[in-house]
């Protein structure tokens, strides 16, 4: 990236900063796929240090709406605007806002021709101009905090599903994320290893990064999130604070939905 | 009785023959033949100088084969994944389509005589521009197939860390896929060893060619044509062993 790009950026970052509006404003946002509307419209604002957790029934939309919000899939119609820019705009370099976006996949997805080292380091080495001593230190500290520093020099298919997970998550921070995006985090896991990663996502939120979790753990959003979306058929139909959306849901496909899960 | 004795005198006799007369016979007509293909106004010149003449083009065109074939692999993935490209994908496809749909031997002669018909150019050139151009086409379709057997999570993942395409396939998926593929391209190279042998359609003094044109002198086309099917099968099996030892190694390095 140039460094005008980059100096473009951290400007138009301070002056949303300082107008105190979201990070993540959703406008109206629809996904279409062919016929198939997989998000009719959603609209939500994701403030700094927010722990926005997404529930639902399968095919509900949830991860069609994540993965919008960096544009792993391309929204149809709305707008998203990230950090107060507007990044469904095709002009927008997409590319420089992912940095600050990081995504945690249900399958992991490590590269597996490279050690957890250059995992973790090839994007602050190729896209942030970082030394590789730099990237090194920064990605040995991150992994002593997941428990992880002496699997530096393994390969991912060396490592259980539970550490492949955590090193994800490990990878993602390496980029120094603005946000964190999670989508089933825990569901490709044996059960027995759920807790290792779910305790790493708790250590984030209570860090305050903002995070948004598309999970099915109804527990663990009870407990860590600042906020809960219900979608059902790309709508969002219910948000609320955990203990009211838990205790006291209003809608009836909620009540439904809860009576089922819980 | 007699009986007996009679075949064990037989029998005995032809074990006299075998050794004292038709072995020696065989090794004495051996001798003969190798010296008339081989020794004699230095023929064993055509097999050597034939062998250089095959490994130079399989070499050359090789890597014409690799270069053209990772470009056409490229451009068919990048249409596949994001519909871009339309214009070279249709000029990549329609390659793809000639170049396998006919032989290779008619892709040599036209290349020879219509499109180099007028110019003299040197032949192992036409040669090696024919191989490779043919080869580029199944390089091409195996590196393909490579880059679309990654996982699309792969793809993903290098994306939503802020790599651009073009970084996302060099960095992560061209990398695993060329793995996937070097067993599938030591075989087409193989294949394309042996497939030189036709050269000798332009006149190309290869090594199939020295071996005929020692017949045509000699008229003893046993030992020349035996010897260079020696020489292919032990090319053969040497590049064989190289894969082999490539994907061990390959392998070893992910566990
Ligand atoms: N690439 C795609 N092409 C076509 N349809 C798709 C695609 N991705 C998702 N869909 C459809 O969009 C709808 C929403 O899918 P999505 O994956 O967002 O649901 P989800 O809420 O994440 O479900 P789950 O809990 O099963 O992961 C589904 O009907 C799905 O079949
Ligand atoms: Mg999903």
């Amino acid at each position: 990236m140039s460094d005008k790009k980059r100096l473009q950026m951290e400007e138009m970052k301070a002056v949303w900063e300082a107008s105190g509006a979201p990070l993540i404003q959703v406008k109206d946002l629809e996904k279409h796929f062919d016929d198939l509307h997989a998000l009719n419209g959603v609209s939500v604002d994701i403030n700094k240090g927010d722990v926005v957790f997404v529930v639902g029934p399968s095919g509900s939309g949830k991860s069609t709406f994540l993965r919008c919000l960096n544009r792993l899939e391309e929204p149809t119609a709305g707008e998203i605007l990230f950090e107060g820019i507007n990044i469904t705009n095709k002009m927008t370099d997409i590319n420089l806002h992912r940095q600050k976006m990081g995504m945690v996949f249900q399958q992991f997805n490590l590269f597996p021709h490279m050690t957890i080292m250059k995992n973790l380091t090839l994007g602050p080495m190729k896209l942030q101009n970082m030394s590789k001593e730099a990237a090194e230190a920064q990605a040995m500290q991150l992994l002593e905090r997941v428990g992880l520093a002496d699997r530096a020099d393994a390969y991912p298919n060396q490592l259980s599903g539970g550490q492949k997970q955590r090193i994800a998550i490990v990878r993602a921070l390496c980029m120094k994320p603005d946000v964190m995006l999670f989508d089933e985090p825990t569901s490709a896991l044996d059960p027995e290893m759920v807790g290792e990663v779910l305790a790493v996502m708790r250590d984030l939120a209570e860090e305050k990064m903002t995070m948004v979790v598309v999970t099915h753990e109804m527990a663990f959003a009870k407990e860590v999130a600042s906020r809960v979306i219900f979608m059902a058929d790309g709508k969002i139909v219910e948000e609320a604070a955990p203990a009211e959306f838990f205790e006291n849901p209003k809608t009836e496909r909620l009540q439904n939905f809860l009576a089922k899960v819980l | 009785m007699d009986f007996i004795i009679n075949l064990l005198i037989i029998v005995r006799d032809a074990i006299r023959y075998f050794f004292t007369s038709y072995i020696p016979q065989l090794i004495q007509e051996f001798s003969n033949d190798f010296y008339l293909n081989f020794i004699k106004e230095d023929r064993w010149k055509y097999i050597v100088d034939g062998l250089g003449v095959t490994l130079q083009v399989t070499l050359f065109a090789v890597l014409i084969g690799i270069a053209l074939g990772f470009i056409v692999a490229i451009i068919r993935a990048t249409h596949d994944k994001t519909g871009n490209l339309k214009f070279f994908n249709w000029i990549c496809h329609i390659y793809l389509t000639v170049i396998r749909g006919t032989p290779v031997l008619v892709q040599l002669l036209i290349i020879y005589f219509v499109i180099f018909g007028s110019v003299r150019v040197d032949k192992v050139l036409v040669a090696v521009i024919a191989f490779g151009i043919n080869s580029g086409a199944y390089v091409a379709e195996i590196v393909r197939g490579g880059i679309m057997s990654i996982d699309a999570g792969q793809f993903e993942a290098g994306r939503s860390l802020g790599f651009n395409y073009t970084q996302t396939m060099i960095h992560i998926v061209l990398p695993q896929a060329l793995k996937n593929v070097l067993p599938a391209l030591g075989n087409e190279f193989i294949v394309l060893l042996k497939e030189t042998s036709v050269a000798g359609y332009i006149a190309l003094e290869d090594l199939t060619k020295g071996a005929d044109i020692i017949r045509s002198q000699t008229f003893a086309p046993m030992m020349p044509l035996l010897a260079v099917a020696a020489i292919y099968l032990a090319f053969v099996m040497l590049l064989s062993w190289l894969i082999k030892l490539l994907e061990r190694r390959l392998r070893n390095s992910e566990r």
